[in-house]
């Protein structure tokens, strides 16, 4: 009979440890609490004049593959820009120095990463090192701005200044 | 409650929620000296919780793995599987885990709560151990009631830990959705204390209130067979309703 | 209120005294007073739905009269408080008519449950009791078995082992007789004689089959119609020569107790015009 009693608590106690530890993953691995908890990882630094909707812990990609993700969002209150830091796991140690970070956006409504682009350096970067091209998020609400203002008759070329976005305007 | 007998449904309804409401002052009082069966509540707990588990395990993880399918559906239409993990992760803390789980708990172990309660008094148990001056408010009502209010959020979690497995191997290893893409998106949006915590909070009440029905029907059920039988019909009925209006309620306040 | 001498030797253990209640509107007990001696082994007897049962349950506190009061070694019981009832109820066993064993309980815990509720003792004194008491009812090899693989004589006993595990100075059993074969009969009957004799115990004894009780009990009373109607010893109360007591031991059909169910005029009921008295 006491041996009875005892299986229980132990049982009762197993069920405790379960919950608990259910609760634990879901409070540590599921929530922006997963944000600090790391592997090995070395941290990068990129400047970005505009980050978008880029969130903390959004996937780092490297021609596709994930190999980080964004750390920490903090404003230059000197320069004004967003300066991002992004950490990359230690398997993915060789990006060279010269190579390009830039923000996009997974979908039409996606959530928006940072893909960087490799260059061509021998060197390699390193821990603490800063991305130095840099392009920032494309934002929506600029596109179809520019795409309305372009479009209409009355100002054909008004806001050029950034070729790369510009929209070939429709009839 | 006889079928003949219905002169007034809502006199009935009313007498029925007051009666509980006394009663759930009566089990509150008697908390204190139910700690001094303290291996009586462990013992409850194995009953109500560990027995559960494997119910709320197996249902966890299939809706999980509907709700992967079903929402990658509709999110594929907005070009946004990626926010597959949020949207699951979210309906299941906020929602679904709390709620389904109170739902499955009152059919599995409220009902046998009621049931042997029910037991209990129709074999005279209870009266045997009012005689025996062991109040069973705090030996028996008691114990299973804070049973009830522990177990709850711990069935919640692992439910809502089995659905999240669910959705992600729907949604990952099936559909082919970025794992990275999937977490990321997820720890990016779900918050601890907005989303896990509240969900928490949500299944101690629904414990506390489905514990407390099931009790309340057992304890108070005419000591016959046919009584019983009714007894975890009814707890089965208001428990779900009682659960539904409550999540309501606590989701306009908390959230 | 002037309290007797709770010990007092001869005094009655239990006093009954201006007892009346009212159950859903039906009068159970109108001015009914009795007495039950120390040490001995009282009978009530009566035809179904006369309260027997009820007045157990006065005694011990479950159910409050609506006037009169109810003395148990001294203390007024409808008058004590819940934490004095319970005071009290721990030195009284009962034994319930379908012996109400907790079912999740082996035997022994059964007949250790209330051992354990209220007192820490050592393991090992609380195994010698038990064993004791299962010994002296006949059932220490059933000491490992579940309730519901005892057989009602069975069950009864160890109800009965578990009444008295705590040395009570009253026992009260409800209907300890029904539903029992001759043979379980006889022992639990020779087992409610043995513990009253060894033990001192006062009992009261609820039954109806008075050649059981007969061979038990030291006074009887006979209760009809909310008061008691025949009190005396076995003997006695066969020898006398009342209506009630005729019909009561002598089991004939109708007589003080009547056969039909108080009801409306027979032919008025069926249909017919109404007979002498039957006016509508």
């Amino acid at each position: 009979m006491t041996q009875q009693r005892r299986s229980y608590q132990i049982g009762t106690g197993l069920f405790i440890l379960l919950g608990f530890a259910a609760l634990a993953y879901l409070a540590t691995q599921t929530t922006s609490v997963a944000n600090f908890s790391q592997g090995d990882s070395y941290a990068l630094k990129a400047r970005f004049t505009n980050i978008g909707q880029l969130k903390l812990r959004a996937p780092v990609k490297l021609a596709g593959v994930r190999i980080g993700s964004v750390e920490s969002i903090t404003l230059d209150p000197a320069k004004l820009d967003a300066i991002v830091r992004i950490s990359i796991d230690k398997r993915y140690g060789e990006i060279p120095d010269d190579s390009a970070a830039a923000i996009f956006t997974s979908g039409l409504l996606g959530d928006q990463y940072v893909g960087i682009q490799p260059g061509g350096s021998p060197d390699m970067m390193k821990d603490g090192g800063e991305f130095v091209l840099t392009q920032s998020s494309m934002q929506l609400e600029d596109l179809i701005g520019k795409f309305l203002v372009n479009g209409s008759p009355q100002k054909p070329a008004n806001d050029a200044s950034k070729p790369a976005t510009t929209e070939p305007p429709k009839p | 409650m006889s079928a003949e007998r219905r002169p007034s449904m809502l006199g009935d309804a009313l007498a029925q929620v007051g009666a509980c409401g006394l009663f759930l002052l009566q089990v509150l009082a008697a908390v204190p000296k139910s700690l001094r069966h303290f291996r009586e509540t462990v013992r409850q707990v194995w009953f109500v919780g560990a027995m559960s588990l494997v119910i709320i395990m197996t249902c966890g993880l299939f809706v999980g793995m509907v709700l992967g399918l079903q929402l990658y559906y509709v999110l594929s239409i907005f070009g946004g599987t990626a926010a597959l993990g949020t949207v699951v992760s979210l309906s299941l803390y906020r929602e679904l885990g709390p709620v389904v789980t109170a739902l499955l708990f009152a059919g599995r172990a409220g009902t046998s709560i009621t049931a042997e309660i029910g037991l209990m008094r129709a074999t005279d148990q209870l009266a045997a151990m009012e005689m025996m001056a062991v109040d069973p408010l705090a030996y028996v009502a008691a114990p299973r009631f804070i049973a009830g209010i522990v177990a709850m959020p711990l069935l919640a979690c692992v439910f809502n830990a089995l659905g999240i497995f669910g959705a992600h191997l729907v949604g990952v290893s099936w559909l082919g959705l970025d794992n990275g893409t999937f977490w990321s998106n997820m720890t990016s949006s779900v918050d601890v204390w907005k989303d896990v915590v509240n969900g928490v909070w949500k299944s101690v009440a629904f414990g506390a209130v489905v514990s407390l029905i099931a009790v309340f029907q057992g304890y108070t059920t005419p000591p016959t067979s046919e009584g019983v039988a009714y007894a975890t019909t009814r707890t089965v009925v208001f428990s779900s309703i009682v659960v539904l209006a409550l999540d309501f309620v606590m989701t306009a306040f908390l959230m | 209120m002037n309290t007797p001498p709770a010990s007092a030797a001869g005094a009655a253990l239990v006093e009954v005294r201006g007892l009346r209640t009212v159950l859903n509107g039906k009068t159970i007990f109108d001015d009914l007073e009795l007495d039950i001696p120390r040490g001995k082994i009282t009978a009530i007897m009566g035809p179904s739905g006369t309260g027997k049962t009820t007045l157990l349950r006065h005694v011990t506190g479950q159910l409050a009269p609506d006037a009169g009061t109810i003395r148990v070694d001294g203390r007024d019981v409808p008058r004590l408080t819940r934490s004095e009832l319970f005071d009290l109820r721990e030195k009284i066993g009962f034994l319930f008519q379908n012996s109400a064993l907790l079912t999740d309980f082996s035997v022994f815990e059964n007949v250790a449950f209330p051992l354990r509720q209220h007192l820490r003792l050592p393991e090992e004194l609380v195994r010698n009791i038990v064993l004791t008491k299962l010994q002296a009812v006949g059932l220490r090899g059933a000491a490992g078995l579940m309730p519901s693989e005892l057989s009602g004589g069975m069950a009864r006993r160890v109800a009965l082992a578990r009444a008295i595990v705590r040395d009570p100075m009253l026992i009260l059993y409800d209907e300890p007789f029904v539903g029992l074969d001759p043979i379980a009969l006889n022992q639990v009957l020779k087992l409610i004689r043995t513990l009253n004799d060894t033990l001192g115990i006062t009992s009261i004894l609820v039954a109806h089959e008075f050649a059981a009780v007969a061979r038990a009990a030291d006074l009887v009373y006979l209760i009809a119609g909310g008061k008691v109607v025949a009190r005396g010893t076995p003997d006695e109360l066969t020898r006398a020569d009342s209506p009630w007591t005729r019909q009561f031991f002598g089991g004939e059909a109708d007589g003080p107790v009547p056969f039909q169910y108080p009801a409306r005029d027979y032919a008025l009921d069926l249909g017919f015009p109404a007979t002498a008295g039957g006016a509508a």
